[in-house]
């Protein structure tokens, strides 16, 4: 299938700001679900501001890493990615994806990822019934996903893995902490991925960019779990980076130096060019 | 007399030994009214330059005076050249496997180390995994931590490679010894130590990232002046020449990082950071760090700038990867180690527990995530009572516990009350890898003040000498 993709993500300050630092990760990397046909990011300030690329680089995850500064005064930065993009449906499977990170080295939580009991019981129990690794990583997706409902609106940016359990509900950031805090509380590693989900059947414009978690299956290496629509990633998702948590893997993490207050918009639009 | 176990560094079998022949007139010849009037000149000294060190938890002001005791430590040659080329040696040996559990991890591809001991350790930074910073070096200065309990027989207790702290002392002992006692300086051949911050900035130099193409602009980044190391941060910058700056001096644009100065931004090549790696970069560890510089990771990795020591380098100077350090000396170089390793039991293995339940009488047992003496049991300084105690703290979970032997610390002279008497000590020399591996002839030497006390610590009442390699 050959997506096309239109990402922008639009900040405001409402006072101008000396500068913004950004560290973006917007470019998918090659494996053998994906290809890139043609991309760009497009960085603007407005009031006349200049743009500086920072220097680029391949992360230990295999993501591509790209340094930005925006030179103040500047009230207003717009991110501006657009793409077309081959996909194949792996089932989830992240074959062929080049990283130098050891699976181990995700064994260890974030804040947002910090298993309680509620995650431990719910991950024994998810997995009391097999040995068999994909099965358990089934299972536990499984679980995430009848103990949380999606519901827009009632988890925020800094909801954590357990809150977002007590509460019951969430959206696909939460499924992701959550299993990836169900695989910690069982040994098995687990990562946030950040990208784009060809998910309405008109391909209309969506608030935010999709999110899923990947654990590690030994045999098969990374698998996506989308707990959010109970699937593994198919050739309708595009992956953009990882990280141990929504922070670490975020398309665009970014600090203004100055008084003012940020305000955000994000609007994505994914399309399908070629069936 | 217990006394005599332990290695005297002076005097063995009632002679003097000869690095030592240099002192013993000096030390008989001083009236004890010029001793007490020397000792006085040294305290204002160090209280006019203002050297101090902080003890928090103690009440009172926190900031004190390193008690400075005048009477040197000697090396001779070639004690200090074996000594020399063990600390070379583990330095090059920790860099490789930085560089290698960084890359392809050899060494726990061919199970020498535990994965996980590696990979799940807080110390190891995802977020370098495939960089080689500039010629490979992970720890610039490597710190070790020895003590010594024969003629020929040191022991390292524990690796610094981050930020080792106290090589101001080191050469502010030297000077204030310089001026105590210049007829001292005359009268032996005593081996400069300040060289030292001219080859540290040789080092730091030296690693100038890739895309520098011109005399590197070396900083040092200091948290700030409530950090209790704030005056060697000033005190090395001084003498390198270079600036010391903090977060907020240095800001990220485009592909490398600038200084404020009051002509305007200026490129910086090389930070010697004071500061950890949790605080370095808020938009790629801590977010809440007000000390470090927005964005410096990215720059770091795409080589703009080089960060002294680099991201991660804590991994090698854990207390459980201490273990493997010999393993890597015959892994990485194909060498025999020149100096030991403390051997260490863990209890968490069946046999190495069983032995530690048969000799914790003997044995010094300690908290794997310990620090600072607390949860630890000194077998021989112990009652019958507390080492039954602490048998029942290791059975109920004896993976939380390593002992070792307790050690016979070497002792050198010290002034004491009316006289002079032996006091045990300890060695850290500073090693520098850059283009070179190099140590300075000479190192820090502290000393427990207190009679039997194996603690050198300063929070615990430890001081320091001056240490002297004698020249050919």
């Amino acid at each position: 299938m050959i997506l096309t993709i239109a990402h922008e993500t639009l900040y405001r300050y409402d006072h101008p700001m000396r500068g913004v630092v950004q560290t973006q990760r917007l470019t998918p990397a090659r494996f053998d679900g994906q290809t890139v046909l043609d991309w760009s990011v497009e960085v603007s300030g407005c009031d006349g501001a200049s743009v500086l690329w920072g220097g680029g680089f391949r992360d230990g995850a295999g993501d591509w890493v790209q340094g930005c500064t925006v030179v103040g005064p500047v009230s207003a930065v717009s991110v501006r990615v657009t793409g077309r993009i081959e996909t194949n449906d792996l089932s989830g499977v992240l074959r062929g994806h080049r990283e130098r990170i050891p699976p181990e080295a995700y064994l260890r939580h974030t804040p947002a990822t910090a298993p309680d009991v509620a995650l431990h019981e719910l991950a024994q129990a998810a997995v009391a019934e097999t040995q068999e690794p994909l099965a358990r990583a089934h299972a536990l997706a499984g679980a995430v996903q009848a103990a949380i409902a999606y519901r827009p609106g009632v988890t925020e940016a800094h909801t954590t893995a357990a809150e977002s359990l007590a509460l019951g509900e969430g959206v696909c950031q939460d499924h992701a902490h959550a299993l990836i805090a169900a695989g910690l509380c069982v040994g098995i590693p687990g990562r946030y991925v950040s990208g784009y989900l060809q998910a309405t059947e008109d391909g209309a414009p969506h608030e935010a960019a999709h999110a899923w978690a990947e654990l590690f299956v030994p045999g098969l290496g990374w698998v996506g779990f989308d707990a959010s629509n109970g699937v593994c990633p198919d050739d309708r998702y595009v992956r953009l980076g990882s990280g141990r948590d929504a922070r670490e893997a975020a398309p665009i993490r970014g600090i203004a130096r100055g008084p003012g207050a940020e305000s955000l918009d994000v609007t994505v639009a994914v399309n399908i060019a070629q069936q | 007399m217990k006394q005599a176990e332990f290695f005297n560094e002076m005097f063995e079998d009632g002679a003097v030994r000869a690095s030592y022949q240099g002192l013993q007139g000096w030390m008989g010849d001083m009236p004890a009214e010029l001793r007490s009037l020397k000792q006085a000149e040294a305290e204002e000294l160090f209280r006019r330059i203002g050297i101090t060190f902080a003890v928090y938890g103690e009440g009172g002001d926190p900031e004190r005076l390193m008690p400075f005791d005048m009477f040197p430590r000697v090396f001779a040659q070639e004690e200090w050249r074996r000594l020399e080329r063990g600390v070379v040696q583990r330095a090059k040996a920790l860099n490789a496997f930085l560089a290698d559990v960084y890359a392809r991890g050899e060494i726990v591809r061919a199970g020498l180390v535990p994965r996980d001991l590696v990979y799940r350790n807080e110390a190891y930074e995802a977020a370098v995994v495939g960089f080689t910073p500039p010629r490979g070096v992970f720890s610039h200065i490597v710190g070790a931590d020895l003590v010594r309990t024969g003629p020929d027989e040191f022991f390292v207790l524990e690796d610094n490679c981050r930020t080792p702290s106290g090589v101001s002392y080191m050469l502010e002992n030297r000077e204030i010894m310089m001026r105590l006692f210049p007829g001292l300086f005359r009268e032996n051949r005593i081996a400069p130590v300040d060289g030292y911050s001219e080859e540290l900035r040789r080092t730091l130099a030296s690693v100038a990232p890739r895309k520098c193409e011109r005399d590197p602009t070396i900083v040092i980044l200091s948290p700030g002046a409530y950090n209790s190391a704030y005056y060697e941060h000033s005190f090395l910058a001084n003498l390198m020449g270079v600036e010391l700056v903090e977060g907020q001096d240095l800001f990220v644009e485009g592909e490398f990082v600038w200084m404020r100065t009051t002509e305007g931004p200026q490129r910086v090549d090389v930070i010697y950071r004071r500061i950890d790696d949790a605080f370095i970069d808020p938009l790629c560890f801590r977010p809440d760090s007000m000390l470090g510089v927005p964005g410096l990771m990215d720059v770091y990795r795409s080589g703009g700038v080089t960060i002294c020591s680099a991201p991660g380098a804590g991994v090698a100077d854990d207390k459980a990867i201490y273990c493997f350090v010999p393993e890597m000396v015959r892994f990485y170089l194909g060498e025999e180690p020149i100096l030991q390793n403390v051997p260490t039991w863990q209890c968490a293995r069946p046999d190495d527990l069983k032995y530690v339940l048969e000799h914790l009488p003997e044995l010094v047992v300690k908290e794997v995530h310990g620090s600072g003496g607390y949860g630890m049991l000194v077998g021989p300084k112990s009652t019958r009572e507390q080492v039954e105690s602490f048998r029942d703290r290791i059975l109920a979970k004896p993976g939380n516990y390593i002992a070792q032997p307790t050690l016979s610390l070497s002792t050198c002279p010290t002034f004491v009350g009316e006289g002079v008497a032996p006091r045990h000590v300890d060695l850290r020399p500073y090693c520098l890898v850059g283009e070179r591996v190099t140590l300075v002839p000479g190192g820090l030497t502290r000393v427990a003040m207190t009679e039997g006390s194996l603690v050198v610590n300063s929070s615990q009442g430890g001081g320091v000498k001056d240490t002297w390699v004698l020249s050919e």
